[in-house]
């Protein structure tokens, strides 16, 4: 069953070839951009690099950035299961429109939805209006950032999770309903199961996504220090003030947060997926 | 449990799966469903499963309407074609699920559920195997699991669909073996479905052979072998030779050969029939011992092991048929290919076709011919 190599004979040579465009490509476009990130951070003093960021400004965002993508990425990975559910089960006029909008906020420049979101849900808006009824404020508060968060996080889950689905088969649920299996009971342990790898890639990459956005989250949030500022925003307030030394202290400190944040998903996905690995 | 069917209809869009189908199986059988691809066995396995409702008809076990139950209520093990494990759950959780999953008041505790997985895993012949995934076992292997788990939650009947369709030639017979021995163990009703005729026969007290939507025959594995009824269930068992030729005044000719038959109620006038006999009622000789021979000439021979099987043309009719005897008679007779033979046509049956209706009879009349 195992694999004595990592190499795969097969019809079509060329390990090294592709191997070596792999190293390259990553290279070029990851490893060094990234590196020189550290080489311009580690020219700060040590006590420097701490002061930047033990700022409480600094924390603050940091706390608010994480917070709200933890949190959005959470939302996707619910409904994204429910919106792929629909889209590979069913049948229904429409299918394809529903589908097409799915990928929107990947096709949409950020700015544009977030200043959508921010009219649609500001006090006055469509939506706010009915939420300033029961006193709950959208725009401009953190609620305002995991809505948009949300929003440009939406198809990960989707697209991760619907060609699972898809290639479903359908006689596992048959099989749990004549062993007895209730349907709540046929859903969480059968088909569930089965989706947790396609929807924890989906909730990393929304995750990772959310931590990064900039465009759609500063014109919903406010911005407002220490409130709803996130972590992207303070780093272009600082290469703005030409802090440069600052702004890449707590861009690294992201960098390895989100790196070690992978990491762990990445262990919990082969956990899951042992009974695949195992083939 | 025994399983009663009662004039069951079930179409799908556009086309008519089952046309009232009726069928009993009386309790504790091992009953097969038998026919080509298409002719609704595995929708009947649904519907009396419960995985598929029917427009009209009724279900019945042990005579107490079951039509509208929940499949989850019937009490019947499925075991499915691709065995539909879970592949995320080990072997123990997998045969575990029935009894894991049920509510709290009938759940039995860990321990009852561990002994009784353990006795299930040495019933399949599995033990040791418990903590492996689906992934990592042979397809017997898995089939047995799927048994197991159906098994686990006591069912009152069984359903196999094609339960040794996807298995190799070797591990196939072995498990009908276990099969077998099992059913003869447990007493349980098994219904199972397979297009394979030598399957049904093998294992199978009672065969239910179907076409198109329709029971055609139900009877022993004798019963269906040696007296079909009709045409279909003729060829559909085993390999056939077919004669064309004309029925007038209880006789029928064919080419040069002539068979006195019982058709005592056709009356006047002519029909074509058409004759059907096994490859192994040919009888071959070097020699015309009596009238009743006629010559062939030798096309092929195929050496398939303890028995050989030979294409021959008759002189008289140039019709093709298939010939099959013991490899010692072969030797015996010292064949080649291209000589002419004489043979004898053994136990022809006879059917009607396409009896005008002025003729009141079926459209199929089997009749046992001889000379």
């Amino acid at each position: 069953m195992k694999r004595k190599t990592s190499r795969i004979s097969g019809f079509l040579p060329g390990f090294g070839l592709t191997m070596g465009y792999t190293i390259i490509y990553l290279s070029l476009l990851v490893l060094i951009p990234l590196s020189v990130l550290f080489l311009k951070a580690s020219t700060m003093s040590w006590e420097a690099f701490i002061g930047t960021i033990l700022d409480e400004r600094v924390l603050s965002s940091i706390r608010v950035s994480v917070v709200t993508s933890f949190f959005a990425a959470c939302m996707n990975a619910v409904f994204g299961v429910l919106v792929a559910w629909v889209l590979a089960r069913y049948q229904f006029v429409g299918k394809r429109f529903i589908d097409g909008i799915v990928d929107l906020p990947f096709a949409l420049p950020t700015a544009v939805g977030g200043i959508a979101l921010t009219s649609i849900y500001a006090e006055n808006g469509w939506i706010g209006q009915f939420a300033a009824e029961w006193g709950i404020k959208i725009a401009y508060t953190p609620l305002g950032i995991w809505v948009a968060l949300t929003f440009i996080g939406l198809p990960f889950v989707v697209r991760t999770v619907q060609p699972v689905l898809q290639d479903w088969d359908l006689q596992m649920e048959e099989a749990a309903a004549t062993l007895g299996a209730t349907r709540w009971n046929t859903f969480f342990r059968v088909i569930l199961p089965h989706l947790m790898p396609a929807v924890l890639t989906g909730f990393a990459l929304a995750f990772a996504r959310a931590l990064g956005e900039y465009g759609s989250v500063v014109f919903i949030s406010g911005n407002m220090p220490h409130k709803t500022e996130i972590v992207p925003l303070l780093i272009m307030t600082k290469l703005e003030q030409f802090d440069y030394t600052g702004a890449t202290a707590i861009a690294t400190v992201m960098l390895v947060a989100s790196f070690v944040m992978l990491l762990i998903i990445n262990y919990l996905q082969w956990r899951i997926n042992k009974f695949d690995a195992a083939r | 449990m025994s399983i009663e069917v009662v004039n069951i209809t079930k179409s799908y869009k556009n086309f008519t799966a089952l046309h009232n189908v009726s069928l009993q199986i009386p309790e504790g059988e091992l009953v097969a469903l038998l026919g080509p691809s298409g002719s609704g066995k595995t929708t009947l396995l649904r519907l009396i499963a419960g995985l598929e409702q029917p427009e009209e008809g009724a279900i019945l076990f042990h005579g107490e309407d079951n039509t509208n139950r929940d499949v989850r209520e019937r009490q019947g093990g499925v075991v499915f074609q691709h065995y539909a494990l879970f592949r995320h759950m080990t072997i123990f959780d997998n045969i575990a699920f029935g009894l894991a999953v049920r509510n709290r008041k009938t759940r039995p505790t860990k321990q009852e559920i561990k002994e009784r997985v353990h006795s299930l895993l040495r019933l399949v012949q599995l033990d040791g195997l418990a903590h492996r995934y689906p992934s990592q076992l042979s397809g017997g292997q898995r089939q047995r699991v799927a048994l197991a788990r159906a098994l686990a939650v006591e069912p009152k009947f069984l359903l196999l669909d094609e339960p040794f369709g996807a298995l190799d030639t070797k591990v196939r017979q072995e498990l009908r073996r276990w099969l077998r021995h099992l059913h003869e163990k447990l007493g349980l009703t098994i219904l199972f479905v397979t297009h394979d005729q030598e399957e049904a026969m093998e294992l199978a007290d009672q065969v239910v052979v179907m076409n198109e939507g329709r029971v055609e025959q139900v009877g022993s594995p004798e019963e269906i072998y040696n007296h079909p009824a009709n045409p279909f269930v003729y060829s559909f068992l085993g390999r056939v030779n077919l004669f064309r030729g004309r029925v007038r005044d209880g006789k029928v000719r064919l080419g040069e050969a002539e068979f006195d038959t019982e058709w005592e109620n056709l009356r006047g006038g002519e029909w074509p029939a058409v004759g059907y006999m096994r490859p192994h009622d040919v009888e071959i000789a070097l020699a015309a011992q009596d009238s009743k021979f006629v010559q062939a000439q030798i096309q092929h021979i195929s050496l398939l092991g303890p028995i050989i099987r030979l294409d021959l043309k008759r002189l008289d009719t140039g019709e093709l048929f298939e010939a099959e005897l013991t490899r010692q008679r072969f030797c015996e007779l010292d064949l080649q290919e291209k000589s002419t033979v004489f043979v004898k046509l053994n136990n022809l049956a006879f059917y009607v076709e396409d009896a005008e209706e002025k003729v009141p009879l079926p459209t199929f009349i089997p009749i046992q011919a001889s000379f």
